[in-house]
C-alpha cells in the first residue's frame, strides 16, 4: 500500500468512514513498531552496505470474511498501519472497487499532486547556461 | 489458518521472560506461565509462549519431526517469531521437542565453544506433567542444598545424558521443560542424580 | 578503578528539576513544538537522524528538544532509543538512480542530461545574517514545468571509455557487514567502513576530508555528483513473499571522482569515493566520500601515511557517542585512582628534593 504511506491515520479513517457496512476485523499480528536497516549500494550501484535504521510499523488483520491484510509502513503510527492492513484486506474482496474509489484513488491523486508540485519547484532551480562570445574566437 | 500470538505482546512476553529467568535461577522449581497464547497443536501453549518470548530472526530453530509435520505450527512460528527453521540441530539456538522420548542425542545440538559457551542450543521439551516420571535429585548453583524434580515424558537415558552434559561444562546444552501453563529449567551447571 | 559512590540522590533529583526548568527557559516565551523543530530546524533533525543512525523525524525532533539543542546529546538519546525496538530485517538496497531529485549538481561537467538543479541551497547566499528573517511573510517558491529527461549518474558518463572504476560488486552469498551486530575488527571491509562513516561525526569527517585536500593523503578530488531527494524503501516481508514498499526517505548522495596513477597491471583511470547519508547532509556526504576514498589507499596500492588513510585511527574515533562516552566518563569519580597518583607524586617529589644521589631509586619507581 505505497499510496497510503504518506497519508495520515485520520485521513484514511475518515475516508473509510464514508463506506457503509465494512466488515469487522481482528488482529492476527498486533500493530508493532520495529526497525528496518536501510541498505545503500557502494557507488550507488554496487555491493550493498548498511546505512542506518528506519522505524517501521507492521500489522496483520483478518476480516470476518477471512481475507488477510498486511500493513507495513515507515514510522511508529500503530493506528495508521492497522488501517493500512485493513485496506489491504478489503482490496482482496468485494470492497475492492469502493475502497479504490473512495480511499486509495483520492489519496493517490493528492500524492501525485504534491509530488508534481515539489518537482516543479525543483525544476525552477535548474540552471540555464548561456555562453557569451567574447571578441573573436 | 494463521492465529494470533500473545494477547498483549509486551506484558505477556515480559511475564514469560520473568518466569524463564526465575526458573533458570532456581533450577527444579516450577514457574507459572500465566500469559500464554492459543498455540496451534502439537505445539503446547507453554512452549509457544517461550518461543514468542525468546526467539527472533537471529535464533535459528530446530523442530522435531512431529512439530515439523504440522504446516500450521511451522507457519505460526515463522510468522510470529521471524525465526529461521533449520534442519541442522547443530546450528540451532533453540530446539522445540514435542516428543521428548525421541529426542536426538545432545551432541547433535550445539554445545557452544570454549570461547563462547553461550552459543549452545537451548532445548525446550514439551512435558505432560511434573508429577509423573522418574525423580531426579538436583544440586548446584541456585539450589540451597538439594532439590527434587520429576517430569514425563522424558528420554529413557535422561540421567546418563545429563551426566555426560555436565562433563562438558562450561559447554553443553540447557533444558527448559514446559507444560501448557508451567515450566521448569535445568541449566548445564546442575548435577543430576537419582532421586528418592 | 571505579568506586561505588553513594549519596547525592536528592542532589540529582534537584539537578533534573533544574535542567527541566532551564530547558523550558522563560515561560512567557512560547514553547517549541516538535513539528516546529522538524519543519524549521530540518537540517538539525537530519543530522541527528544520520548520526543517531535512526530515521524518524519526530523522534529526532524530540531528542533535540530534550537535549536543549545539544545535537550530540540528542544523537545519544536516539541511539539509546534504537535499542528498545526489534529489528525486522534489512531493506532491499535503495536505488538512488530512481530518486525523486530535488537537488543535483556536478562540478565535473557543466552540461549533463537532466541538468544542474540547485534545489534549496545555501551555496549562493552571501552568508549575510538576516535580521528580518523572523518578520517576513512566507515566500512562495518559483515553479517551472518539469521535463521528463533522464538523469543518469555522472560517473556512468565516463564509464563508456573505461576511464573510471566501476562500483564493487556484491560477493555472492557473503553477508553484509553490520556494526550493530559485530564488533569492528581491522582490517575492515568497505561495507563496514561505509556504515561506520555514514553514522560518523560530521565535524571529525569534515576535518579529515579537509586534511586530504591539504596534502595529508592527496588524491585530487572532484565532486562528480551530489544528489538530494527522496527514495523508496522496500522490505522483503516473508509472510507475503515479496518486497513491500514502506514509504520514502530523504537521502544525500555524493560521488567523488579522484585520480589514480595506475600500476603495472592496472591502466590509469579515475577512482571514486562514495558518500550516502540520511536527510539533507551535504557536507557530511562529501566528507564521507573523501574519507572513503582515503581509506582505500592500501587497496589501491598507495602508501598509507596520512591520518585519513589510517583505518584504525579513522574508524575507531568517528563515532561521537563512543567518543563522548569515554571523554565524559572522566567526570565519574576517580577519587581512589587520584589518591594513588597524589601519593606517588609526593614520593617522587620527596626523592627529587633529596638530590641526585637518589636518582637510581627514582628510576626504579617509574
Amino acid at each position: 500500500m505505497a499510496v497510503l504511506a504518506e497519508a495520515s491515520a485520520d485521513e484514511i479513517a475518515q475516508r473509510l468512514a464514508a463506506i457503509d457496512s465494512l466488515p469487522a476485523h481482528e488482529e492476527i499480528r498486533k500493530a508493532e513498531s520495529g526497525l528496518v536497516m536501510v541498505r545503500g549500494r557502494i557507488g550507488g550501484d554496487g555491493a550493498p552496505f548498511n546505512v542506518g535504521e528506519v522505524t517501521v510499523s507492521r500489522s496483520v488483520v483478518r476480516l470476518a470474511t477471512n481475507e488477510i491484510g498486511y500493513g507495513y509502513v515507515l514510522g511508529r503510527d500503530h493506528a495508521k498501519v492497522r488501517l493500512i492492513a485493513y485496506c489491504d484486506a478489503l482490496m482482496q474482496g468485494d470492497y475492492c472497487d469502493v475502497v479504490e474509489r473512495l480511499v486509495l484513488g483520492p489519496i493517490r491523486n493528492q500524492l501525485v499532486q504534491a509530488r508534481a508540485t515539489r518537482a516543479e519547484q525543483a525544476a525552477a532551480t535548474k540552471v540555464e547556461f548561456f555562453t557569451l562570445v567574447r571578441g573573436d574566437s | 489458518m494463521l492465529t494470533a500470538a500473545f494477547n498483549d505482546p509486551v506484558l505477556d512476553a515480559q511475564a514469560t521472560f520473568r518466569a524463564v529467568l526465575g526458573a533458570a535461577a532456581q533450577p527444579g522449581t516450577i514457574a507459572e506461565l500465566s500469559r500464554v497464547p492459543a498455540a496451534p497443536p502439537p505445539l503446547s501453549a507453554g512452549a509457544a509462549a517461550i518461543a514468542l518470548t525468546l526467539c527472533d530472526r537471529e535464533t535459528p530453530l530446530w523442530l522435531d519431526s512431529t512439530l515439523l509435520s504440522s504446516p500450521t505450527t511451522v507457519r505460526w512460528l515463522r510468522f510470529h517469531t521471524g525465526a529461521p527453521i533449520v534442519d541442522d540441530a547443530g546450528s540451532a539456538a533453540f530446539a522445540f521437542v514435542s516428543a521428548p522420548e525421541q529426542l536426538p542425542p545432545f551432541d547433535h545440538f550445539n554445545l557452544g565453544t570454549a570461547e563462547y559457551p553461550d552459543r549452545s542450543t537451548t532445548i525446550v521439551l514439551q512435558i505432560r506433567s511434573f508429577r509423573e516420571g522418574p525423580r531426579f535429585a538436583l544440586t548446584g548453583p541456585g539450589i540451597r542444598i538439594r532439590e527434587q524434580m520429576q517430569a514425563a515424558p522424558l528420554p529413557g537415558d535422561m540421567l546418563q545424558r545429563l551426566s555426560a552434559n555436565r562433563k562438558h561444562f562450561p559447554r553443553g546444552v540447557d533444558l527448559l521443560f514446559a507444560t501448557e501453563t508451567q515450566m521448569m529449567a535445568l541449566p548445564r551447571s546442575i548435577e543430576v542424580g537419582r532421586g528418592d | 578503578m571505579y568506586v561505588a559512590v553513594k549519596g547525592g540522590q536528592r542532589a540529582i533529583e534537584s539537578a533534573h528539576r533544574l535542567l527541566a526548568h532551564e530547558r523550558r527557559g522563560d515561560c512567557s516565551i512560547p514553547e517549541l513544538s516538535l513539528a516546529q523543530i522538524s519543519e524549521q530546524l530540518a537540517l538539525a533533525v537530519d543530522r541527528v537522524m544520520s548520526e543517531g543512525s535512526l530515521y524518524d523525524r519526530e523522534l529526532a525532533a524530540l531528542a533535540i528538544k530534550q537535549a536543549r539543542g545539544d545535537l550530540i546529546e540528542a544523537i545519544f538519546l536516539l541511539r539509546a532509543f534504537r535499542t528498545t525496538l526489534p529489528r525486522f530485517g534489512p531493506s532491499e538496497p535503495i536505488n538512488t538512480g530512481a530518486m525523486a531529485v530535488r537537488r543535483r549538481i556536478s562540478a565535473t561537467f557543466k552540461d549533463l542530461p537532466g541538468g544542474q538543479i540547485l534545489g534549496p541551497t545555501f551555496d549562493y547566499t552571501h552568508r549575510l545574517l538576516d535580521p528580518e528573517l523572523g518578520s517576513k511573510a512566507p515566500i512562495e517558491p518559483a515553479h517551472a514545468p518539469t521535463e521528463s529527461t533522464a538523469m543518469p549518474r555522472v560517473v556512468d558518463l565516463l564509464a563508456g571509455e573505461d576511464l573510471i572504476e566501476r562500483s564493487p560488486e556484491a560477493e555472492d552469498g557473503s553477508p553484509v557487514g553490520d556494526l550493530t551486530q559485530e564488533p569492528l575488527t581491522f582490517p575492515a571491509k568497505r561495507d563496514l567502513r561505509l556504515q561506520n562513516l555514514a553514522r560518523g561525526d560530521e565535524g571529525f569527517l569534515l576535518a579529515l576530508g579537509y586534511s586530504t585536500q591539504r596534502g595529508y593523503g592527496r588524491n585530487h578530488p572532484f565532486a562528480g555528483e551530489i544528489r538530494l531527494g527522496e527514495i523508496e524503501v522496500e522490505f522483503f516481508a516473508e509472510e507475503v513473499g515479496f518486497a513491500v514498499p514502506l514509504g520514502r526517505i530523504t537521502v544525500t548522495e555524493c560521488q567523488m571522482i579522484n585520480q589514480f596513477a595506475g600500476s603495472p597491471v592496472e591502466p590509469p583511470r579515475f577512482t571514486r569515493g562514495y558518500g550516502l547519508v540520511f536527510g539533507h547532509c551535504e557536507r557530511k556526504a562529501m566528507a564521507m566520500a573523501l574519507v572513503d576514498r582515503a581509506l582505500r589507499a592500501s587497496e589501491l596500492g598507495e602508501e598509507v601515511k596520512a591520518p585519513a588513510q589510517d583505518q584504525e585511527f579513522v574508524l575507531s574515533h568517528s563515532d561521537n557517542i563512543q567518543s563522548t562516552g569515554f571523554v565524559e566518563h572522566l567526570k565519574l569519580p576517580h577519587y581512589v585512582d587520584f589518591q594513588a597518583e597524589l601519593g606517588l607524586v609526593r614520593r617522587m617529589r620527596a626523592e627529587f628534593d633529596r638530590g641526585p644521589a637518589c636518582a637510581s631509586s627514582r628510576g626504579a619507581m617509574e
